[in-house]
């Protein structure tokens, strides 16, 4: 087993530097000159003092200590971990992307503004909307978006509808950000076949119904069938439909959104479209909506002018504001735009196919060890329950941890909360059959340890760099920074 | 079928998966999607290039950019040209960091853990504050959760910004404030810093939070202490928002008496990038640990009493509080925050405060050019970090000034007229540690030059 | 199988309540309550001197992976509350009915009436099982 790793602070020695800064080629007057002293620090930031080497050298092993698409199959449910291009990377590092500022004359970046246009009209068309806005930083600021669009929608009309609906198998965003947009919350329960219970939502929706937000196929992984249906209730009722865009990965170029009767869609490109997850952010979240909503995006956006040349377009009254500073992220849009030519239409089709073939293939093959919620077929991803393994007192979370010896990231566990022991498995197109063969067989070993080994099994990991954590210590005595100062 | 290099099914894999399966083809395994709602067209968006051609197409597009390796910079108001280590871009390349998912694994995930841990530590260390976050999407996002917070802690649901916060942070205060059901009570400046009448006339016992930047979007620092007397006498709570490099010189708003602490980490060796993606930080007092919106990494131990990092005090997030949360932030900005903690662990303390110290040295100089010139003068006298506001000539027009500034390989100052209609005219300059004084005196020749 | 005591009254919501003496209540959550949460963290206890109504939430407890609310049994004025609670949550895992207790209420109006609307032992133990 590894040792600890020092912290940075640590490993700190006084008169070591690693930095290099222009020369002063200006008089090198004193801060105390130009600066009442009231407003000058008091005491120095105590910040390590380390050379190169010893930055280098600590994060790649920090980085050793992690690990990423690029280590080993990630199957974790409804997070789309398929590979990360390489070439977005280089890409995104060009100076002409990466070194331009924000306020920049518009033509001074007609090239970044012509990859922004493409972009919007290209998520529009993956979408089936008519507009596009591309300021969202993730998922959840996304649907936060989506909503206040909504609220804006249904005020402009003179109408006062405060409730959103959710399935209880949504994400815990789609709640959390109905709540800062202002709205209420009406959660709804899911059938017996882990769909929305029409009867439920009949009941449901009335004259104060803003939205129903739905994630379509859901995070169980299935396609709503009753979305024609669904989308007329909630319509007739004066509602508008959210989709959260979360797992679109499934359905590219074989249904979209906007013709199911979504009005309003956010996608996570850090999932759909490959961008990396840079192990918690940055992500991005466009917004699409319908003809209807576009008076209310968010500004500005990109527009094309006659002759060719593209702008910033903020001359729209209606809009519910700025989401974000500046235009989103860039950088991760230039990716997405690259991932996006990588494929072309029909390409993105068949990612779809893949990814929603390999979902299958990993059910039908696990389906005799673990039980499957909602037998049929699946989507990209497909929900199992570890409940079986309790009577060997070996629990999903076990599983999840001897998963890791053998090199893999466990699947996403303990959601959705509407089934039992969850074990929710997304594999994604980019990986081959040879690799889902690898896994299942471990999680077949994995079952029948538990079965007559069950202590191997509750003691694991053995392999990581530190053991199972006290979560319940840090949470009660939290320690959320080093005192080195 | 379809070829490409990051799709490793073939013609085998498939017949033999979906003989597992116990299905003809795939278009069996979308049969629940009904025809009605299918798409059968090809959709109309951008099509494939093969790597070389794409590659070709993407530099020509980044070419048509006048970026900052051709171009000298004097842009700023939020966005700066500094200098970036180059040991950041070889850290964050790392792909065991990039291409991987939250750490919600924590056994496989120290690294990307230890990493946030340090960053809240350095957060911690630069702004005074006793806890900080493991990031947020931007400054000005973070500014507006920072009013939230404020009004939950205090129960009140009133704010005051004043006008010398980034327009485009307010603008996004109010959108959010809608959703939140805030009133955002804006004050004035005078001398380019926050009129402390008119903020004390605004401050009232329903008062949540008084926001602030320091230093401002002019680049003038605020007078803290006043406003702190005045928020705290009512029992609101101070906001600042804060630029992290100015931090190596000024006093820590810890000291300064702030209940939260915001600012954007661009500064700290992260690229422009048109303005995203960024990273903001968030840190707090020590009563508001549990009301700190987003992730937060704790130290811990392991079954075997070995030091580990964890998510932790997750009970405030939304995946658990769902319509009770009063954030709805799920994700972080890890990668960014990771470039920030390799910037400080780079500059350290010598570092961080000369970095600070040449930013001070050049942009005082660049003034004093503005000084002696007859054509400008500067708007305001408040003490300024590196940023300061330039006067133009009657009848010259920023913008004009900017597109001829253009011409000459400049990307000239941010047109104050655009946010505040009273400074038309007025430019923002910026003057980092990496403009020489040949640059600077270049710069104010053409400006003099374009008129 | 978890702890009911005998003398104590009980809520649907899994809070305790007694008289401690004249109009004033101690409550806190049932054994059933904290082995239903798991280890708790935190808890974010009621407001001194604020007033609470039967059936409403007066604060909120957190475990590891959830939070719940915790709901005032009995309706009057916030009299105390318990400050170990603060840096031992763990007393409510523990001692869920004597260190764990988590406030005391002054009773508005009669208490015989206020705790004859709560379940009995007997009863609170059938809800339970």
């Amino acid at each position: 087993m590894k040792p600890e790793k020092a912290l940075i602070f640590e490993m700190s020695r006084p008169g070591r530097v690693a930095y290099s800064l222009p020369e002063c080629d200006v008089p090198e007057i004193d801060a105390a000159s130009v600066i009442p002293s009231e407003l000058l620090r008091g005491k120095p930031a105590e910040l390590p003092e380390v050379y190169e080497v010893d930055v280098i050298r600590h994060y790649t092993e920090l980085s050793r200590r992690n690990f990423g698409v690029d280590n080993g199959f990630y199957p974790l449910g409804s997070c789309t971990m398929k590979y990360n291009p390489k070439i977005n990377e280089d890409v995104a590092r060009f100076a002409g992307f990466a070194k331009i500022h924000p306020y920049q004359p518009e033509e001074s970046i007609q090239g970044a503004l012509e990859l922004l246009y493409t972009l919007q009209n290209d998520l529009a068309a993956l979408t089936g909307m008519d507009q596009v806005t591309l300021q969202p930083a993730a998922g959840a600021h996304g649907e936060w978006t989506g909503l206040m669009l909504i609220r804006a929608y249904h005020e402009s009309r003179g109408e006062h509808r405060m409730k959103v609906i959710v399935p209880d198998s949504s994400h815990g965003t789609n709640p959390a950000s109905a709540t800062v947009a202002g709205f209420e919350t009406v959660t709804i329960k899911s059938n017996e076949r882990g769909m929305v219970d029409l009867d439920a939502l009949r009941a449901a929706v009335g004259s104060d119904t803003a939205a129903l937000m739905l994630t379509n196929p859901s995070t169980l992984g299935l396609f709503e069938e009753q979305i024609v249906e669904i989308a007329k209730i909630v319509h007739d009722a004066g509602g508008l439909l959210y989709y959260d865009g979360a797992n679109s990965n499934a359905i590219m170029g074989i249904a979209r959104p906007g013709d199911m009767g979504f009005d309003v869609v956010h996608l996570n490109l850090h999932k759909t479209m490959s961008t990396p997850h840079g192990g918690g952010g940055p992500g991005a979240g466009p917004v699409g909506v319908k003809s209807k909503l576009t008076p209310f995006l968010p500004k500005p956006i990109v527009s094309r002018r006659e002759d060719g040349t593209y702008y910033w377009d903020t001359d729209r009254p209606q809009s519910i504001g700025r989401v974000k500073a500046f235009y989103g992220n860039f950088g991760i849009l230039v990716r997405a735009y690259t991932y996006i030519r990588t494929y072309g239409p029909d390409g993105l089709r068949r990612v779809s196919e893949c990814a929603v073939l390999n979902a299958n293939y990993m059910m039908h093959r696990l389906a005799p060890y673990y039980e499957v919620a909602y037998p049929g077929v699946c989507k990209h991803e497909f929900v199992l329950s570890g409940k079986r393994l309790k009577a060997y007192g070996v629990r999903t979370l076990d599983v999840a941890k001897r998963l890791l010896d053998f090199g893999y990231h466990p699947p996403t566990i303990y959601f959705p909360l509407n089934v039992e022991e969850s074990i929710m498995i997304e594999p994604t197109e980019t990986e081959s059959k040879d690799t889902l063969d690898a896994f299942i067989d471990t999680m077949i070993r994995i079952a029948k340890e538990a079965e007559t080994d069950p202590q191997l099994v509750l003691n694991a990991p053995y392999s990581t760099v530190v053991k199972r954590l006290d979560e319940t210590t840090a949470a009660r005595k939290p320690v959320l920074n080093c005192t080195c100062g | 079928m379809i070829k490409h290099r990051y799709l490793p099914m073939t013609e085998q894999d498939e017949t033999e998966m979906l003989k597992a399966v116990g299905v003809n083809s795939v278009e069996e395994l979308f049969v629940d999607i009904p025809q009605s709602v299918r798409y059968e067209g090809i959709m109309p968006m951008s099509g494939a290039l093969n790597e070389p051609a794409l590659l070709k197409h993407m530099r020509q597009l980044s070419d048509r950019n006048a970026d900052f390796d051709r171009y000298t910079s004097f842009m700023g108001a939020g966005i700066y040209d500094h200098h970036i280590p180059v040991v950041i871009n070889h850290v964050i390349s790392r792909s065991e960091f990039y291409t991987a998912y939250t750490p919600y694994q924590p056994e496989i995930s120290q690294g990307e853990l230890q990493a946030i841990f340090e960053f809240q530590s350095y957060v911690c260390e630069l702004t005074g504050m006793k806890v900080a976050n493991a990031s947020m999407y931007d400054g000005a996002t973070a500014l507006a959760e920072a009013a939230a917070l404020a009004s939950a802690a205090t129960k009140r649901k009133r704010v005051v910004v004043s006008r010398t916060v980034h327009p485009e942070a307010r603008e996004i205060l109010l959108t959010s404030a809608r959703g939140l059901g805030l009133e955002v009570v804006e004050v004035g400046y005078v001398n380019g810093i926050t009129d402390l009448a008119e903020l004390e006339a605004a401050i009232t016992d329903d008062t949540a939070a008084v926001l602030v930047q320091t230093p401002n979007f002019f680049g003038c620092l605020e007078d803290i202490r006043p406003i702190e007397k005045l928020i705290h006498a009512s029992k609101g709570l101070l906001v600042m928002s804060v630029n992290p490099l100015s931090l190596g010189l000024l006093e820590s708003p810890g000291e300064l008496g702030a209940d939260v602490v915001v600012g954007d980490a661009q500064p700290l060796g992260i690229p422009a990038s048109l303005g995203g993606p960024t990273c903001g930080f968030f840190a707090v007092s020590e009563p508001l640990m549990r009301r700190i919106p987003g992730r937060i990494v704790g130290q811990t131990v392991d079954s075997e009493g070995k030091r580990g990092f964890v998510l932790t005090l997750q009970a405030r997030e939304q995946h658990i509080r769902r319509e009770k949360a009063t954030s709805n932030i799920c994700s972080n900005q890890a990668l960014l925050a990771l470039c920030a903690s390799v910037y400080m662990s780079t500059l350290g303390k010598e570092g961080i405060r000369e970095a600070a110290l040449l930013n001070l040295r050049k942009s005082h100089y660049a003034s004093g050019r503005v000084e002696g010139s007859n054509a400008f003068s500067l708007s305001f006298t408040a003490p300024f970090f590196n940023e300061f506001v330039v006067k133009l000539p009657a009848g010259a027009e920023a913008g004009s000034m900017n597109a001829k500034l253009l011409k000459a390989g400049y990307i000239g100052g941010y047109d104050l007229g655009v946010a505040y209609p009273e400074l038309a005219g007025h430019l923002l300059v910026a003057v980092t540690e990496r403009r020489t004084k040949e640059e600077i005196e270049g710069f104010f020749r053409e400006m003099e030059a374009c008129l | 199988m978890s702890e009911v005591r005998e003398h104590l009254v009980y809520s649907e919501e899994h809070e305790w309540a007694e008289t401690v003496e004249g109009q004033v209540v101690r409550v806190g959550i049932t054994d059933y309550a904290q082995s239903q949460l798991g280890d708790i963290v935190f808890v974010e206890l009621p407001e001194l001197g604020a007033s609470v109504l039967a059936g409403d939430s007066m604060g909120s407890i957190e475990s590891v992976k959830t939070v719940s609310e915790l709901y005032s049994p009995v309706s009057g004025k916030v009299l105390k509350v318990n400050g170990d609670l603060i840096d031992q949550p763990e007393l409510l895992n523990g001692e869920p009915y004597e260190g764990g207790w988590i406030a005391e209420v002054e009773v508005e109006g009669s208490v015989e009436e206020a705790l004859g609307k709560l379940l009995s032992a007997t009863k609170y133990q059938t809800l339970i099982e």
